[in-house]
């Protein structure tokens, strides 16, 4: 017998004479896991702004050029600085999650490594792109004449939408795995390119890209909030919070929008993660949408019940018939309560964001200014945080909705982690770790934040568009 | 040549680029410790923040390039050395993390302190990094990875003769190259006192490396005799190759030939890594698995080759471009020996 099998061999004889070895394996499955969340929830925050903040600081340099009004250019330079640290740490927290595939899925890995490699290596590229011409952006402010300066800033932009799109095909993979023929276990052929383009790409990609805007333009405009708060009035943080908050107000809408299709798509492929997400047990055709309510013994309680609802939505049909988990083997159920928790958490916070948009929309309509109320501005504040929550709460359902498959209905999780003992130290380790990052992180980016602006009017002075803001 | 093959070279360029790109800037930390006391120190910090602040993340996604192009080319392998190696790739892992934001950190706070604190983690981590990369090295180059899921032995994989020498010597050639380079850099911005200093390190550097490649021929032949037999065989023009490069980088250095220098000094390391590949080609684990048998359909392979290709063409002028601009600084810019800072402070003028 080949080392494999004397193994496995070992690992019955284990399971036999210590009772406590298969809960010690899954304590580290289960710390794989954790790691696995862990690494990715913290990168994804700052990845969102690797991508989206480029594009604001472009936007305000571009403006700056159009109409020569400095306040652009202070605003664009000063981005520029924050976004450099937060380049850094998203480069160095992405890092570790390549090596994470490998030192806690080998299995997946060594399996499906060449189906869904392809655009991993395309998305270096991207990362190459973006990581060159950010250091000739940085670095070249007085160097370059001012348009050509922007026009280094541009491959950034393009780069990081390119990264974020390549790497989610990899994770719609997962949810839609296409382009390969499998043998019992082995893949006996391949096509890298179906896998890139399976169907959850189109929906998957775009709600995260346009996510990332969001993140970006909320997060930004909550600084700008805050300095309002506190009595702030120049023309300074009305720019600095007016052109990022527009940018997400913007987005909001339309991400609702791709939300309806994610979850309708899911409808149509992923019949089971919808179920989850819904906590809808039994099939039915004028399935009702609950909002709310908590799950007890299997059922939803205490729920407000939209009869139809989620046919309506799925189906845009109200006697459409939709899956429960009925249908679904019992074990292959994912874990209802975090699924459904984690979705009602993104679509509440995505409908608070629409109504926020909203109210900044008509102020500047009817006044060309943003609205007076402290609210307001409080309500800003909060939602910069919010809109990563929503970020966060998408990923859970995404990903645990997808349990217990690490490829839908291909592989288990079970199966693709690696055989090393203890790895569950090492998820300790992290644990400790990343809040020590966080909080150097954030540090550092309020100490950029707080040098000290120019005295001059724009900065100290009062603009009539924010006089009036309550104090 | 088959597209396996091809593949394999590409990754062993990446590699390369790797190795002496990011490994500079590897280097640049070393000689960051190495500085001194805050004030004594400070030219040698601000010529190495200057240096390597536009280029190194650049740099480092060589490392993500590698390790994507052997998941999707020759993913059995990545599974084999990243599972039986988690030890000391988690340490790597949390190392980058903590170089790279070490070194932005300290860049964006004013604070003394705090500059040290983020300063020495940097510098720190910089060291423990490849000292790690070089364990998993050595680890690989003496056959102490097996196939399968996490099979190999967790700590004497990494824990071993070719394994402390890969460590030790990924350090002290990290800190060769940054000291070469760091010559000519200083060089060019005119700054005689660092020109002298890390001339100085540079020689000192060449001499452990050198003295480190002799004992590590003790230790090859004991302790990883498959390698050996390939480096005293078909790889030995490799060898040589290396050892007159390295001669010559002394020289050049002596003669205070910077640029020449330079290119001598990469070459050395060059042809120690190719030496490598080609001591043990066409196995890519020792003894258990060839690069033709490791590879990934064909299909895959090549949508790869498609993939690089179009992408090096991108890449190659970007990358030129990001070098040509960073590198061509008139002289006089750094004014003495005090490196003035990139960024001017008064870019965030008051708006007129
Ligand atoms: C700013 C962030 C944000 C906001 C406001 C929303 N989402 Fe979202 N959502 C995400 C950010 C996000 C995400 C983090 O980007 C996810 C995770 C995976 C993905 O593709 O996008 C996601 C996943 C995700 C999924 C799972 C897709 C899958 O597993 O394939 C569904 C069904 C929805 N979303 C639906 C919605 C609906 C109906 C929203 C209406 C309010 C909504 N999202 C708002
Ligand atoms: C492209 C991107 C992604 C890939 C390829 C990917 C892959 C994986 C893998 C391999 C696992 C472990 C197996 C499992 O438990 O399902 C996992 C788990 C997980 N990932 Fe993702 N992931 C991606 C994006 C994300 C992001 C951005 C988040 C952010 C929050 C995330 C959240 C999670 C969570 C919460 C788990 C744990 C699931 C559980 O404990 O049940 N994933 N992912
Ligand atoms: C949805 C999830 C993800 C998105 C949108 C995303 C996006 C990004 C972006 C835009 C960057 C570069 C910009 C920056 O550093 O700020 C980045 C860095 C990185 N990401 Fe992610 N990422 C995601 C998940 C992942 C996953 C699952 C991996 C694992 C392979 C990964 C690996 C990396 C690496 C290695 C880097 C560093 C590259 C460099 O040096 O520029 N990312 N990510």
């Amino acid at each position: 017998a080949d080392s494999g099998d004397s193994r496995s061999g070992a690992r019955m004889r284990h399971v036999e004479h210590l009772g406590g070895w298969l809960l010690q394996n899954e304590a580290d499955l289960f710390a794989a896991r954790q790691q696995m969340a862990l690494s990715l929830g913290w990168h994804i925050v700052i990845a969102c702004f690797g991508v989206g903040f480029p594009l604001l600081v472009l936007i305000a340099e571009w403006r700056w050029i159009r109409t020569g009004d400095d306040i652009y250019r202070l605003l664009a330079h000063r981005w520029s600085k924050a976004l450099a640290v937060l380049f850094a740490v998203g480069a160095v927290t992405g890092t570790i999650l390549s090596f994470e595939f490998g030192i806690l899925w080998p299995v997946f890995m060594e399996r499906f490594g060449e189906v869904i490699g392809l655009p991993f290596a395309l998305e270096g590229f991207a990362f190459f792109i973006e990581a060159i011409f950010l250091g000739i952006y940085l670095y070249s402010w007085d160097r370059l004449p001012p348009r050509v300066h922007l026009l280094t800033g541009v491959p950034v932009v393009l780069g990081g939408l390119a990264s974020a799109w390549f790497v989610v095909t990899a994770n719609a993979w997962m949810n839609q795995p296409t382009g390969f023929v499998l043998e019992g276990d082995e893949v006996v052929s391949v096509d890298p390119w179906a896998a890139m383009l399976n169907p959850a790409t189109p929906p998957e990609t775009t709600h995260m890209i346009v996510a990332a805007y969001m993140v970006t333009g909320f997060g930004v405009a909550a600084v700008y909030a805050w300095g309002i708060l506190r009595g702030r009035r120049g023309r300074y943080h009305l720019i600095g919070f007016s052109l990022p908050f527009a940018l997400a107000a913007i987005l909001t809408p339309i991400q609702i929008g791709v939300g309806d299709w994610a979850a309708r798509f899911l409808a149509d492929y992923q019949p089971a993660k919808l179920a989850a997400i819904e906590g809808l047990y039994e099939t039915q055709p004028r399935a009702p949408l609950t909002i709310g309510g908590i799950l007890i013994d299997g059922e939803i309680r205490y729920g407000l019940k939209i009869p139809a609802g989620l046919s309506l939505l799925a189906e845009h049909d109200p006697d459409a018939v939709i899956m429960g988990l009925d249908q679904v083997p019992e074990d292959q159920h994912p874990p209802v309560g975090v699924v459904r928790t984690a979705f009602q958490i993104m679509v509440a916070i995505g409908m608070g964001l629409l109504v926020l948009s909203i109210w900044f929309a008509v102020a500047w309509w009817r006044h060309r200014r943003p609205p007076r109320a402290r609210w307001f501005y409080r309500a800003a504040v909060a939602a910069g945080f919010a809109a990563a929550v929503a970020v966060e709460a998408g990923w859970i359902t995404t990903e645990v909705g997808r349990q217990p498959w690490i490829v839908w209905e291909v592989m288990r999780v079970s199966e693709a982690v690696t055989d090393a003992p203890n790895i569950r130290y090492g998820y300790y380790g992290l644990l400790a770790f990343y809040p020590v990052l966080t909080v150097a992180t954030v540090y550092v980016l309020r100490r950029v934040g707080s040098v000290p602006l120019p005295e001059s009017e724009d900065v100290r002075g009062e603009d009539p568009r924010l006089r009036e803001v309550r104090q | 040549m088959t597209s396996a093959d091809t593949l394999m070279g590409i990754t062993w360029a990446g590699m390369t680029a790797y190795v002496i790109l990011g490994g500079a800037d590897f280097g640049g930390g070393f000689w960051d410790l190495a500085a001194g006391g805050t004030r004594r120190g400070a030219d040698q910090r601000r010529l190495i923040e200057r240096v390597i602040g536009p280029v190194w993340e650049a740099n480092h996604v060589w490392l993500i390039f590698v390790i994507v192009v052997l998941w999707t080319a020759f993913p059995a392998v990545f599974a084999a050395v990243f599972s039986t190696m988690y030890l000391p790739l988690t340490g790597a892992a949390v190392g980058i993390i903590l170089r790279g934001a070490g070194f932005a950190f300290r860049k964006s706070v004013e604070e003394l302190p705090l500059q040290r604190l983020f300063g020495v983690t940097f510098a720190t981590s910089s060291i423990l990094t490849p000292f790690l990369l070089g364990t998993v090295a050595g680890g690989i180059a003496s056959g102490r990875v097996p196939l399968g899921n996490a099979t190999g032995d967790l700590i004497h994989s990494w824990v071993n003769p070719t394994s402390i020498l890969g460590g030790t010597m990924a350090v002290v050639v990290c800190a060769y190259l940054a000291a070469v380079f760091l010559t000519a850099d200083a060089a060019r911005y005119s700054t005689p006192r660092l020109v002298e200093a890390f001339r100085i390190r540079a020689l000192g550097a060449a001499a452990v490396a050198g003295a480190l490649a002799l004992a590590g021929i003790a230790v090859l032949r004991k302790d990883a005799p498959t390698l050996y037999q390939g480096l005293t065989g078909g790889a030995a023009w490799l060898v040589l190759l290396s050892v007159i490069a390295g001669v010559a980088a002394v020289v050049f250095l002596v003669l205070r030939r910077f640029w020449p220098a330079r290119v001598a000094s990469v070459l050395a390391v060059m042809s120690i890594l190719w030496g490598w590949a080609v001591a043990q080609y066409p196995y890519m684990l020792a003894g258990q698995i060839t690069i033709q048998e490791a590879a990934a359909h064909p299909a895959t392979l090549d949508a790869m080759l498609v993939s690089l290709t179009v992408g090096a063409i991108l890449l190659v002028p970007s990358m030129v471009l990001l070098f040509v601009m960073f590198q061509r600084t008139a002289p006089g810019d750094g004014a003495g020996d005090d490196v003035t800072p990139q960024l001017p402070a008064d870019l965030d003028r008051p708006p007129a």
